[in-house]
């Protein structure tokens, strides 16, 4: 006898369906100095030209820029799955003389996009709400360096519990492999020092396939990814075209996993950890910042239920739903219905008085 | 009949120039063995040289000098309790060494500044590096107007700083441009572009033309000067080196085999960069200005010029306040110097 068939097993191919049907977007937000080769990075994951027609400052422009923060959205599809990808740039960051706080303009703005979703969210309709929020942050390591510098540590400690951050040692065709190895177990050990939290790999379930779990480990083990952009594509002297970089002594090749990560970055962000990126935003770095929002906004309720203690229970509940400006129209509205029903019941107790007199009267 | 006389002048002027003629000499004399003196006393007495090197930490600075000298000469090496990390302030550190080739000694002094454009606030991280050379203008000074001198001066001056650019691509940071701007007043400022096995040949030309183009438009000058120049071939020769600079450098003391020869290289998955193929990177260049050109100049150019500013300066300074040359020298290009009254040594 066949065994009884529900049929629920569909339900994957299900979602699968619809999110193909609604699309997905992603925010990724590159952050590091200038000359990283962030943007060329950029364009070799997506292999997009959004930086193809910018201007490269001079010295002269370059003194009197600030951080400013610049946001470009492209819609990719590949294979009938539509991709609204919104990439955020961060051009200005550590090249003044003076860099002290210039990474408060950064975490303003990823604080700002969970604000914006926080009000959507508790707002009345919530059909079309725009996920700004940052998914992941590139972080840009130098590789001309031993480690972590002072700006990358305040940085990364300023915004680690906010956003995923997922450090990369730029431009690493720069170093041997020994130098590459060092230069890993250095960041790494500085992250470990500074207490730093980055984006942790989930760890794949036991009853994955053998290749799947060392594949994993092999990804973990390189982290941080030094990898190596660019978006010339050679086509002598190589069997099939291909992204790389001619020197006079060899040719560096983008998609070499002996040459660099960019591979295995590129299938970390995008292949294996887009949709966990994104949950994680969702469930760890927006609960708290939400968490955070409504502890304050309750902090600065109990002070007001301090002095006037009058409020009932339901106001409390409701007060701390609403944003703080509205909490002082409430609360005088509250107070004004108190008094009406006090003036009522004061003059229902006269009219019962006088009823009564009335009645003590009459007997 | 009174003859027209010659009447001597009544005041007669001493003849000032004397009128110089060339002679043909009409067989050996022997003055050519002027140069054999010269260049025996020299080997004897020895040279000094110094050079100070500038630049972010991670730049390669000490494998440069270790591989400019051929060997082990800078901080790195030398100090057995360095640490790599990345010191709080700019502290100059100065390390001597003899070195010699073919009977010919030369007393090196490397002075390299760890901790320069390092932290998040690098606002006047300029600040001891200025004083410092300062500060020793003002040492050679002193021993020059002493009234019992000694026969040779010891030479601290640094007569070189070379300015290691990090290889961004695009352009010089505002650092890179405040630095330049003041210290290219007071000493021979030679850039490089560090770790330039980053970029490729492409990359590297437009870099170095947005460079010097930066350079001209903020009247920063680097080493040589065009100013400088003492005749029509010295002006060709710089020329030539001027349409060059910032030289494109890669360092290193690791040796590797390259068709069947052993070369100073990197080694990469990709490739070996042999630091002394020109057509790989401008070292060889850059060794050829500093030791094997150009050397003697830079100690001209210092002494002669830089020096004799300061020089200058200090004693109108002096004169000015008819204070005898102080204790401090010049904490800054400015002249705000720290004043202590002391004996006159004028």
């Amino acid at each position: 006898m066949d065994k009884e068939y529900v049929g629920f097993a569909t339900l994957p191919s299900q979602v699968h369906r619809k999110s193909v049907k609604r699309g997905f977007d992603f925010t990724l937000m590159v952050a590091g100095e200038s000359g990283l080769g962030k943007s060329t990075l950029v364009d070799s994951l997506f292999l997009t030209d959004l930086y193809s027609e910018r201007k490269i400052l001079n010295a002269e422009e370059r003194i009197s820029q600030t951080l400013e923060i610049t946001r470009n959205a492209v819609e990719i599809e590949e294979r009938g799955v539509k991709v609204k990808l919104t990439i955020v740039d961060t051009p200005g960051f550590g090249d003044a003389v003076d860099n002290a706080d210039c990474w408060t303009p950064i975490a303003r703005y990823i604080n700002e996009q969970f604000e914006q979703y926080f009000r959507d969210e508790s707002g009345l309709n919530r059909k079309n709400i725009q996920d700004n929020r940052v998914h992941c942050l590139l972080y840009f390591i130098s590789p001309c360096g031993h480690g972590l510098r002072p700006i990358d540590v305040e940085f990364l400690k300023a915004v680690h519990d906010k956003v995923n951050i997922v450090p990369v040692i730029a431009k690493s065709d720069t170093l041997t492999p020994r130098e590459v190895k060092n230069l890993k177990q250095r960041v790494r050990d500085e992250i470990e020092e500074f207490g730093i939290t980055i984006y942790q790999f989930p760890d794949c379930d036991s009853d994955e396939d053998e290749e799947f779990k060392q594949q994993d480990t092999a990804l973990k083990d390189s982290f941080p990814f030094a990898v190596i952009g660019s978006n010339t594509v050679i086509r002598e002297n190589v069997e099939r075209p291909m992204r790389g970089r001619v020197y006079p002594w060899g040719v560096v090749e983008v998609d070499n996993p002996s040459h660099c990560d960019f591979v295995k970055l590129r299938n970390m962000l995008i292949q294996t950890h887009m949709q966990d990126l994104k949950d994680v935003t969702q469930e760890v770095h927006y609960e708290n910042y939400r968490a955070q929002c409504i502890q304050n906004l309750s902090r600065s309720g109990a002070k007001e239920r301090a002095s006037r203690n009058k409020i009932s229970r339901q106001s409390i509940t409701e007060l701390s739903l609403v944003p703080l400006a509205d909490t002082e129209k409430l609360i005088r509205e509250k107070d004004e219905e108190l008094r009406r029903m006090q003036e009522m019941l004061q003059k229902m107790q006269q009219q019962m008085q006088q009823s009564q007199g009335e009645q003590s009267d009459t007997l | 009949m009174a003859e027209p006389q010659s009447k001597p002048d009544p005041d007669p002027e001493p003849k000032t120039e004397a009128t110089v003629t060339g002679q043909d000499l009409f067989g050996y004399v022997g003055i050519e063995s002027v140069l054999d003196q010269m260049k025996r006393k020299a080997v004897k007495t020895g040279f000094e040289f110094n050079i100070m090197v500038v630049g972010q930490s991670g730049l390669g600075k000490s494998t440069l000098v270790n591989t400019l000298f051929k060997s082990k000469v800078s901080r790195k090496s030398c100090n057995p309790s360095f640490e790599e990390g990345i010191s709080k302030t700019v502290n100059l550190q100065s390390i001597s060494h003899v070195i010699e080739e073919k009977g010919v000694k030369m007393k090196l002094t490397v002075i390299d500044t760890p901790g320069f454009g390092d932290q998040i606030n690098n606002l006047n991280c300029w600040e001891p590096i200025m004083k410092y050379i300062n500060e020793q203008y003002e040492k050679y000074l002193k021993e020059e107007i002493n009234i019992n001198r000694k026969r040779k001066i010891p030479d601290t001056r640094v007569h070189c700083c070379v300015y290691f650019v990090p290889p961004t691509g695009h352009c010089l940071r505002p650092l890179d441009l405040e630095f330049m701007k003041r210290l290219g007043k007071v000493v021979s400022v030679v850039p490089v572009i560090a770790k330039s096995d980053t970029l490729t040949l492409d990359e590297r030309q437009r870099f170095k033309e947005r460079i010097r183009q930066d350079l001209w438009t903020n009247g920063i000058k680097v080493y040589p000067q065009k100013e400088y120049d003492e005749d029509a071939e010295d002006r060709i020769l710089n020329d030539k080196i001027r349409e060059k600079i910032p030289f494109a450098v890669v360092g290193t003391d690791k040796e590797h085999q390259v068709n069947g020869k052993n070369v100073l290289g990197r080694k990469t998955n990709w490739g070996v960069i042999e630091v002394e193929n020109v057509a790989h990177c401008e070292f060889a260049n850059l060794r050829d200005l500093l030791i094997r050109s150009h050397l003697q100049d830079l100690k001209d150019v210092t002494h002669n010029i830089h020096y004799e500013t300061y020089r200058v300066r200090r004693l109108n300074e002096s004169n000015l306040n008819g204070i005898g040359l102080s204790a401090s020298p010049l904490a800054s290009m400015n002249g705000t110097a720290v004043r202590k009254e002391s004996e006159s040594n004028l």
